[in-house]
């Protein structure tokens, strides 16, 4: 049933993505990857992986952005992973004409059943985040799971049922949890850091938040010390260290 | 947005089928046009054709063509499903007009009356279809208050075309009828397709770089880094530049041969006289099929995705 979930529970899982943290390794990219290509959506089909224009499907992109304020005189990189956000108001979903695109009533993540979707395409022209990746080899579309195989794993150790991409991240710029949920700890850390919703104008509301770079600190900023200056002269310096100057400077 | 040319095909021949239904009937159930048989056998034949090829030359571009009756399924949300359900339901009052027009040898009364809903279910599904399109807010240039008026008009249009064509060759029923329809129909789309570009060119955009990554605060936002080297499907699927390069030259030519010549020609067999008719009618819809192939060409082509922004454009 591709209509949005008629009675959905609160709880809205999904990713925190802390853009003052990241640091643009691909990490998360590469272990989404990993994950997922034994996964549920698998294979993550790669087409021409060693030859001049490899292509293939990926849940997780890792791009960086410069944001210049001209005026200013400012600027700031900002590495930026995009994936889905599994929206509240999902049109990748209401546009399948199969059924195959569902979101889950009990906890909010969209998914496709591969099984039965056609390849139409439709759901990734409707998805304004490119979220969505067409496997040219299976001839249906993929997309994120919110590692729904791995969050829910009985035979994973407690502490391992995060997602893929949340558990490699080495920097911690990436948290998963229940959105729904006011006193959660990714809804508590997103209020604190005025987190917020991609290209909210489109309407689809996304679950997903992102945690805006902190202010840069002006002014207070000091540069690396440099070394004192060095005398060359061995005035001072120990008798062992005068003859071993004599010898080699003979 | 990458144009398949499974699509293109799909939308102008469908349309152009759906059109000519709409004219068999309505011409036969208002008594311009005899129930001939000869005419009714090619007349049905050819929409039928168009709608079918088209169709399944809609299919052609699915991944699993094998699945494609699953799109039937979720009408109550997706235009696409929406669609599939009113072609197939179409042909139930097509079907029957059909048979009545050619077995029967009547297009008038209860036979007519069936074609009347048989031609507003054709309206229906060309609107259907209009609305996979019309409905995508990541793709401004179709959610588009001129989409749908678009793709109707174009059906009749074409439509229209192919009748009077058909008529010149039968020299049958009252053809000055359908030539005051078509001038008019090849006017208003004409003048439709204009507001439309207009419109794409003019309207604000509704996201930009900024409210797509979320860093306007901090100024204005370019990417300097893409996540992969190579183009991937969003930017094969999406990321179609080759028109707008081009896009002045052929809205011209889309303009031209799509809607003005075919008027001329279609306005000169009202001076010339109908010993013109056959040759005028078929240079007219023959130009206006190549002008419908370069315009729907055009609308895929020429559509800007939102994803987009994510890859160094600014707003769309
Ligand atoms: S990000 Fe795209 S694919 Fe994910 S739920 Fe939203 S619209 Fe659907
Ligand atoms: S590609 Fe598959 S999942 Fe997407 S809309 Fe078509 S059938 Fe549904
Ligand atoms: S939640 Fe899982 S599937 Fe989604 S981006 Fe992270 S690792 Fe990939």
């Amino acid at each position: 049933m591709t209509r949005l979930p008629q009675n959905p529970s609160k709880v809205k899982l999904g990713l925190v993505i802390d853009l003052d943290i990241c640091v643009g390794c691909h990490a998360c990219a590469v272990n989404c990857k990993e994950w997922n290509t034994s996964g549920k959506m698998a294979p993550l089909t790669d087409i021409d992986p060693y030859g001049a224009k490899p292509d293939g499907v990926w849940f997780n992109r890792i791009h960086t952005y410069e944001a210049v304020d001209e005026v200013a005189g400012t600027s700031r990189t900002v590495h930026f992973p995009r994936s889905c956000l599994h929206c509240d108001d999902a049109p990748c979903v209401t546009v399948c004409p199969t059924g195959a695109s569902y979101k889950r009533e009990e906890d909010g993540i969209v998914l496709i059943n591969t099984d039965i979707c056609i390849g139409c395409k439709l759901c990734s022209w409707a998805c304004p985040y490119g979220a969505r990746e067409y496997d040219e080899d299976e001839g249906v579309m993929k997309k994120c799971t919110l590692c729904v195989d791995k969050i829910y794993n009985e035979n994973l150790p407690p502490e391992s049922r995060v997602p893929a991409c949340v558990s490699t991240c080495p920097a911690g710029a990436r948290s998963f949890g229940d959105l729904g949920d006011p006193d959660s700890d990714v809804s508590k850390l997103v209020a604190a850091r005025d987190g917020y919703a991609l290209m909210p104008e489109q309407g689809t509301k996304p679950v997903n938040r992102y945690l805006p770079p902190r202010p840069k600190k002006v002014g207070d900023a000091v540069a690396p010390r440099l070394l004192e200056h060095h005398d060359d002269s061995n005035d001072g310096a120990g008798l062992l260290a005068r003859w071993v100057d004599k010898v080699l400077s003979a | 947005m990458h144009p398949a040319k499974s699509v293109i095909y799909f939308t102008t021949a469908s349309g152009a089928g759906y059109g000519l239904m709409v004219w068999l009937a309505v011409m036969g159930a208002f008594g311009f046009l005899p129930a001939d048989r000869t005419f009714g056998i090619i007349g049905f034949g050819l929409a039928f054709f168009l709608i079918i090829s088209g169709l399944l030359s809609s299919t052609g571009h699915l991944g699993r063509p094998e699945r494609a009756w699953r799109a039937l399924s979720q009408w109550r949300s997706s235009w696409l499903s929406r669609e599939g359900v009113s072609a197939i339901l179409t042909f139930g009052p097509t079907g029957l007009y059909a048979l009545g027009w050619v077995v029967l040898g009547q297009n008038a009364g209860l036979v007519g009356l069936i074609g009347l809903v048989g031609a507003l279910m054709c309206l229906i599904t060309v609107y259907f279809t209009s609305m996979i399109y019309a409905s995508l807010k990541a793709i401004p240039a179709w959610r588009n208050r001129w989409t749908s008026l678009g793709y109707l008009l174009m059906a009749l249009m074409s439509g229209a075309l192919i009748m009077l064509a058909l008529q010149a060759v039968f020299g049958l029923g009252l053809i000055t009828v359908t030539i005051k329809i078509s001038v008019a129909l090849l006017g208003l789309s004409g003048v439709l397709k204009l507001a439309y570009w207009r419109a794409i060119q003019t309207d604000p955009p509704r996201s930009t770089a900024e409210s797509a990554t979320g860093l306007g605060r901090f100024g204005m936002v370019r990417m300097i880094e893409s996540p992969h080297g190579e183009d991937n499907y969003l930017l094969k699927e999406m990321g179609y530049k080759v028109a707008r390069k081009h896009a002045g030259k052929l809205r011209r030519i889309a303009l031209v041969t799509g809607f003005i010549l075919p008027m001329a020609m279609v306005a000169a067999i009202m001076v010339l006289g109908l010993p013109y008719v056959a040759a005028l009618s078929f240079l007219a819809l023959i130009s206006a099929g190549i002008g419908l192939v370069v315009e729907r060409w055009l609308f895929f082509a020429e559509a800007k995705h939102v994803v987009t922004l994510y890859y160094g454009n600014s707003k769309v």
